[in-house]
């Protein structure tokens, strides 16, 4: 039953892998014309007409559409309009920045936001539960961007304390292990995960709150159960369910919005590059981006949708 | 009959809470300054006559009491008009995925069938797509707009509302009014529009509250991009993305003072949803 229900799902994943690539093609192909970017303005008519056919962009849609379909089967996505590499090859390079970056920043707020939502929630009208909560609203009502904004205006502008761009040095992969790259990966991943953060402390607490109020916590407490045991225990283990699926869909989110903290901190992942090339029309590149970021969403969703019913055991099948 | 559910003990219980109540006051101000900002202003940000280059860049003074930008726009006058662009796309967008999203989920909780497996599954592959991510790829075909920026901000939240919707339907359609309302031979658009809907309001207007207020961040951290609404005329998130260009420079005011409002006016909204959430929450009752 548990293989049937783990190869309904990947047959699920492959559908909507399907339509998406459909509609980013689409969305590509109404995009508008690259070829007047990318040639000097002193380009004649037969040069463009030259330019379209090597591109292969003045065939029809359908045309256009088998071979983009025959080509993302072999891995090949057409070469960046503006590297002249291939896509791929470009959106990859860049990804283990992002990647870094999300699984940092989630990291972070998980560390953080899980017990401070376990405090808020056992004594919900104490006065540092009412400030954790208002840190929370905080986070949840601010912009991601403006978040960034303010920490680089006192970090690098007033105080001159950590640099505002770049990756820093990079060890292994990551900037976390060098204390050049440590510093750049501050600002970046306090600003991605202060809103998750937050989310995250949230939920804990609601769901926390939500369980303590159940008559079976009552029944523990009532027979003599240790306070502690009862609140980390029991409770916490019941409410950490939902928690879960809120985590790997959030992870989606988190890796969305590298869009914007990359875009502040200039930082060289694949966030920063689709903008980039968003505004100089690179459709490879765009296009590229959108499947593998798709793929991963709906690679998250997946995992998350089998995990669920080896945790929870009403949802098994 | 929305007020029939807000009257008595809800409308009281709401009250209860010191926050929710500073959340609706601030709100209220918000919404004064934003339906007549000519008002309160000295300067109309949208007139270029009015603006003059000497006057660019000053420190908040006197004269400009939050400074100045580089085309000597008043910081202050151009935010109270921000405030109604991001008011009017947060609230112009919501109310338009409740009308698409409300409809689209009463008909498919209703009908069931293939109706329903296809919106649901629209409604699915676009769920496992961060909002951000599908509205950045609309604004990008389509360039900046206040409208287009509505537009888009509707395709990404009608989910929310049709999915509520759907789910009290499916309860509210096998419950005794109902079936006795088709039973005296209602039609079903009789059924769905004149009994259900009045029925199921309450999650729909708390998930609406809080909507808003996202609504407002997605549209600023779009603009923020140079994707959303154009300088020529600022929405909070434009003013805060052309005061960052010059953040660097020390011109810290031409950001700050527009961020500082849009998070007011995005606490205050929250304020106001947490706590009409809590309320409709029967799992918090004892």
């Amino acid at each position: 039953m548990m293989f049937k229900y783990i190869l309904n799902r990947l047959f699920h994943s492959a559908i909507v892998m399907f339509v998406i690539s459909f509609v980013v093609f689409f969305i590509m192909f109404k995009a508008g014309d690259p070829v007047q970017l990318l040639l000097p303005p002193d380009a004649t008519q037969q040069d463009v007409i030259e330019m379209r056919h090597a591109l292969g962009i003045d065939q029809s849609f359908i045309k256009q559409y088998q071979a983009f379909l025959v080509n993302v089967s072999k891995g090949n996505l057409g070469n960046s309009f503006v590297y002249g590499q291939p896509a791929l090859n470009v959106v990859f390079e860049r990804l283990p920045a992002t990647l870094e970056l999300s699984v940092i920043a989630m990291i972070v707020s998980i560390l953080l936001g899980v017990p401070l939502g376990i405090i808020a929630s056992i004594r919900p009208r104490a006065w540092y539960s009412r400030a954790i909560m208002f840190l929370s609203l905080a986070g949840i009502s601010i912009p991601v961007f403006w978040t960034g904004m303010v920490l680089v205006l006192f970090f690098s502008v007033m105080t001159g304390w950590l640099p505002s761009s770049g990756r820093g040095e990079i060890y292994l992969f990551t900037s976390a292990f060098t204390w050049d790259g440590f510093k750049h990966l501050i600002m970046p991943v306090l600003t991605l995960s202060f809103f998750q953060l937050a989310l995250i402390l949230r939920l804990t607490r609601t769901g926390m709150m939500e369980v303590l109020m159940q008559d079976y916590i009552k029944l523990a407490v009532a027979k003599g159960v240790p306070r502690k045991v009862v609140v980390y225990y029991h409770a916490l283990k019941n409410s950490l369910i939902p928690l879960i699926t809120v985590i790997g869909i959030q992870f989606g989110q988190l890796v969305a919005f590298t869009i914007v903290t990359e875009t502040i901190f200039a930082w060289p992942g694949t966030g920063k590059l689709i903008i980039d090339s968003i505004q100089n029309l690179d459709r490879p590149i765009v296009v590229a981006y959108l499947l593998v970021i798709s793929f991963i969403f709906v690679a998250i969703n997946f995992i998350v949708d089998v995990l669920y019913t080896f945790i929870d055991p009403r949802v098994r099948v | 009959m929305i007020m029939k559910w807000f009257k008595n003990e809800l409308l009281v219980e709401f009250f209860e809470d010191k926050m929710a109540v500073i959340g609706l006051v601030i709100f209220a101000l918000l919404g004064i300054l934003a339906l007549a900002p000519s008002i309160f202003t000295y300067q109309n940000p949208y007139d270029l006559t009015q603006l003059f280059l000497e006057n660019s860049f000053q420190a908040p003074n006197p004269n400009f009491i939050l400074g100045t930008d580089e085309q000597g726009r008043d910081i202050y006058s151009a935010m109270l008009y921000g405030l109604r662009i991001s008011l009017y796309v947060g609230l112009a967008s919501t109310i338009l995925s409740v009308i698409i999203g409300y409809t689209l989920g009463l008909i498919s909780g209703y009908y069931g069938g293939w109706v329903d497996t296809i919106i649901m599954r629209i409604a699915d592959i676009q769920l496992s797509f961060p909002a951000i991510l599908i509205a950045l790829i609309i604004m990008a075909l389509w360039g900046e707009g206040v409208g287009k920026i509505i537009i888009a901000i509707t395709v990404v939240n009608w989910v929310y509302y049709a999915r509520t919707a759907r789910g009290v339907v499916l309860s509210e359609k096998e419950k005794d009014y109902a079936q006795s309302a088709r039973a005296l031979g209602m039609s079903n658009f009789g059924i769905i529009f004149g009994e259900i809907l009045p029925n199921t309001t309450a999650p729909i207007i708390v998930i609406a509250t809080v909507r808003i207020a996202n609504a407002i961040i997605l549209e600023a951290t779009l603009s923020f991009l140079g994707l959303g609404v154009p300088i020529t005329e600022p929405s909070l998130g434009s003013l805060i993305a052309n005061g960052y260009q010059v953040l660097f420079s020390g011109y810290w005011w031409a950001s700050v003072f527009p961020g500082v409002l849009l998070m007011v006016l995005i606490i205050s909204i929250n304020l106001i949803g947490d706590r009409m959430r809590d309320i409709m929450n029967p799992r918090l009752k004892r």
